[in-house]
């Protein structure tokens, strides 16, 4: 294997987590709530997969308990935002304070510990394919899993009907409503179901991509996610390539550091950070406004009774 | 009600209350099968809340609903819809970025596929002249063609009863016309019509039976065609509907705004260009601007407010100072006022109180900020002013602007320009979805006003409207300006055809 495809290799690694939190929130989003979580619960399924992981010795308990504790901290989220009509981005925010400080408590007694790496699953024939047999062929259970995923969130929204209500709820929950849409029950899945998808994103970075845990850990990465929703125009299929290209951005910055390029290693670790400034201010500049961002997002739906 | 035929759909003692308003108190309201039956009141008066109680979308208080003489509840449109009831919105129930099909496939039951929609769009197109192109985008589509979508939503349920609430408030005459067609078409396969509206003319031409509600209570229950529209309108609003007069000639006069061969470049994907635009304004006298929508009025008012602004200064001259670079605040200054289309969110900031939305257009030409201080105390009572010198009907100054009624906002963005007794006042669509007596409350300020010896520039829909209080006339199509000719020259065809651009020739500029 050469350096370079060992490069490669740690980019899938990279932006997996990117994908999966990114698609679960894009689901959230087009549904009309904006979820400014992502960070907080990535952060609690970081640590309560984990420990999991530890407790049980099992890994695939590990991404179950991570999942969960996402889909927990969304919940809670969904009360306040849903049954409660309150301001999306305030609960968001407070929703991610809480997950990082909740984290730090749960994953406390853990600090120090450390998992085997999880198995790969290599596809016969294919996998000896040179550059990218190893790289799409022999990855781990998650990689494959965020690729099916990514599939299954596209054909889910633009070609089943439980889709076009998502969508239609999100671009314009009163006129959903005055139809008979369940606006609010959907709101609640979609959102449950980002929590998972970032509960499971956390978990992939303790259990596969670190294999510890600490506090800090998320490093912001779920704020990158939330901005990628943008990226990606609220569509899967970009939200995948913006997964990679910010994942890259986040190897390619290490290598730089190590390659001792020249600059201070704190500008090289703003790299993927700054990029992300970068790409939603050329995106506004070029479209004037956030294209394709649903009608009602962030705004919250109280039905007329 | 026709007391042979039983009836399809009965309403017994329906009422609502919100805390102290009751919207509708102890209506009584039966439809026969095949029957067009009108909806009329003023704005608040209750129809919404009926119509909405009617298709499941909210909850009645107290009362009964019959269908086909057994008892139903009917607690969601789902189950409207299962019953076989079918609703056109006013406020179209559309989702902007999804498609034709997937907009109709959306509210109809899960056995429909998308393209199941799409073959029978084509069946229901041809059976009732309905026609519309499945993948467009609706955002991409005339308020007819949107409506058109609501239309075919409801008729590919083979609805019993088809309820519509104000539909030809966005079509032109030929438009509406079409649409009464197919709504005769329909009531003769059988399917019963409620129809809401507060344009008399149409309910008269359309309907054999009407209800009239106000206050939320049932005033008459009579057929529209045996009575004059005055008398309906009487009812509607409990007192004799005065009639407004435009003010006369004004040659002579000294002219306030000149646009000059006025040419704006289109904005974005969606916007429409103006293209050498010429009028003139003396004091005095109103000038009507006729268009259906989306053919340039929203982009005109921007640039004679200022909201847009030209290079050419003299394209825009307001009291004689060439202003076209100037922003909204320096027109205003030269004694301009603007009131824009959309009460809620332009005219008004609808989370701020009454009070508060003084400041919109006043902060910079009125009393109510010192040295760059709000003063509070002044915005208040001129609230108070307004809202008595207005009728506007609201809990007082520090209501939201969102909690008042359309007409009522209506009442006060108006009464907040004209107490100002501007040289100049462009309003675009005044009275658009406001009921009767507001409506004519606020054309009767505004002439009020022309008599003042101020100018005013009305942009509307509404060609009653038009041809009651302007002095003059021209027709906005495709951003383009026909002649201004005095309103008397003009008949409603020749309106209707120019706003259908097909009028006259204005490439080589000739008038009909």
């Amino acid at each position: 294997m050469t350096t370079f495809e060992a490069i490669l290799l740690t980019i899938v690694t990279a932006s997996t987590p990117f994908l999966i939190a990114a698609l679960g929130e894009l689901v959230a989003e087009r549904s009309g709530v904006l979820n400014l979580g992502l960070e907080g619960m990535m952060a609690m399924g970081a640590a309560c997969s984990f420990a999991a992981a530890v407790t049980f010795d099992s890994s695939l308990i590990g991404a179950g308990a991570g999942a969960l504790a996402g889909a927990l901290m969304a919940a809670l989220f969904a009360l306040v935002v849903l049954g409660f009509a309150a301001n999306q981005v305030g609960s968001g925010l407070a929703l991610t304070i809480l997950g990082l400080g909740l984290s730090g408590l749960i994953g406390a007694p853990f600090v120090g510990a450390k998992r085997d790496p999880i198995g790969h699953i290599t596809i016969p024939g294919l996998s000896e394919l040179p550059v990218v047999g190893r790289l799409f062929f022999a990855q781990d259970l998650f990689v494959y899993g965020s690729l099916v995923l990514t599939l299954a969130v596209a054909f889910f929204l633009h070609r089943t009907r439980a889709g076009l209500m998502l969508r239609s709820i999100g671009e314009n929950h009163t006129s959903a409503h005055a139809l008979g849409l369940p606006v609010l029950r959907v709101r609640l899945l979609a959102v449950l179901f980002g929590g998972a998808c970032a509960g499971l994103a956390g978990a992939y970075l303790s259990l596969v991509y670190t294999r510890f845990w600490s506090p800090g850990m998320i490093a912001g990465r779920g704020w990158i996610a939330l901005a990628l929703v943008v990226f990606a125009a609220w569509r899967p299929g970009w939200a995948l390539v913006g997964a990679y290209i910010f994942g890259a951005a986040s190897v390619l910055q290490l290598h730089a550091q190590a390659a001792q390029f020249g600059l201070p290693s704190q500008v090289l670790s703003a790299v993927p950070y700054a990029a992300t400034i970068l790409v939603l201010l050329l995106l506004s500049l070029r479209h004037g406004r956030a294209i394709g961002a649903p009608g009602s997002l962030g705004s919250p739906f109280v039905p007329e009774r | 009600m026709n007391s042979t035929t039983p009836a399809l759909v009965e309403l017994r003692k329906i009422s609502k209350r919100y805390g102290e308003l009751l919207a509708n108190d102890g209506i009584d309201l039966a439809i026969a099968p095949g029957e067009i039956h009108a909806l009329l009141g003023e704005n608040g008066a209750g129809k919404s809340t009926l119509v909405k109680i009617l298709y499941g979308v909210i909850e009645p208080t107290e009362g009964q609903i019959l269908w086909q003489g057994r008892p139903v509840t009917i607690s969601s449109p789902v189950e409207a819809r299962e019953l076989g009831i079918g609703m056109v919105f006013q406020h179209f129930s559309l989702f902007d970025e999804l498609t034709v099909a997937e907009n109709i496939a959306v509210a109809l039951p899960a056995t429909w596929t998308l393209s199941a929609v799409r073959a029978r769009l084509g069946d229901i197109s041809r059976a009732y002249g309905l026609s519309l192109e499945p993948d467009r985008a609706v955002w991409t589509l005339s308020a007819g063609e949107r409506q058109r979508i609501e239309i075919v939503r409801c008729l590919l349920q083979n609805p019993n009863l088809l309820i519509l609430d104000e539909p030809t408030s966005v079509l032109t005459p030929q438009e509406s016309e079409h649409l009464f067609i197919t709504l005769e078409k329909l009531a003769a396969d059988g399917c019963a019509i409620l129809y809401i509206s507060h344009k008399l003319e149409e309910v008269r031409r359309l309907c054999r039976n009407a209800t009239i509600l106000r206050a939320g209570r049932v005033t008459a229950t009579l057929d529209p065609r045996e009575r004059s529209a005055r008398e309906i309108a009487a009812l509607m609003v409990g007192n004799e509907i005065g009639e407004v007069k435009s003010s006369g000639v004004h040659e002579g006069q000294a002219e306030i705004l000149s646009v000059q061969n006025l040419s704006v470049p289109p904005a974005g994907l969606h916007g429409q260009a103006l293209i050498d635009i010429n009028l003139n304004a003396r004091a005095g006298e109103v000038i009507g601007i006729a268009g259906v929508a989306g053919n340039g009025q929203s982009e005109l008012f921007a640039a004679l407010s200022g909201e847009t602004t030209v290079e050419s200064a003299s394209a825009v001259i307001i009291n004689g100072k060439p202003c076209g670079s100037f922003e909204i605040d320096q027109r205003r200054k030269l004694g301009a006022a603007f009131v824009p289309e959309e009460r809620l969110g332009h005219a008004a900031a609808p989370t701020h109180r009454l009070s508060e939305n003084i400041l919109v257009s006043h902060h910079a030409v009125g009393a109510v900020s010192k040295s760059g201080f709000v003063v509070l105390g002044a915005a208040r009572k001129l609230a108070r002013t307004i809202i008595k010198g207005f009728d506007v009907r609201s809990p007082g100054e520090d209501a939201q602007a969102r909690k008042l009624s359309g007409g009522n906002l209506q009442k006060f963005v108006i009464g907040r320009e004209i107490i100002r007794k501007p040289k100049l006042l462009i309003v675009n669509q005044p009275t658009w979805g406001v009921d009767a007596g507001a409506a004519r409350l606020i054309r009767q300020a505004l002439v009020d006003l022309a008599r003042a010896g101020s100018a005013i520039v009305v942009i509307s829909q509404d060609l009653d409207e038009l041809f009651e209080i302007a002095d003059r006339l021209a027709v906005i199509h495709h951003g383009r300006l026909s002649p201004v000719k005095p309103t008397p020259e003009w008949t409603k065809e020749a309106i209707g055809l120019e706003m259908l651009g097909v009028g006259h020739d204005r490439e080589a500029g000739h008038a009909a």
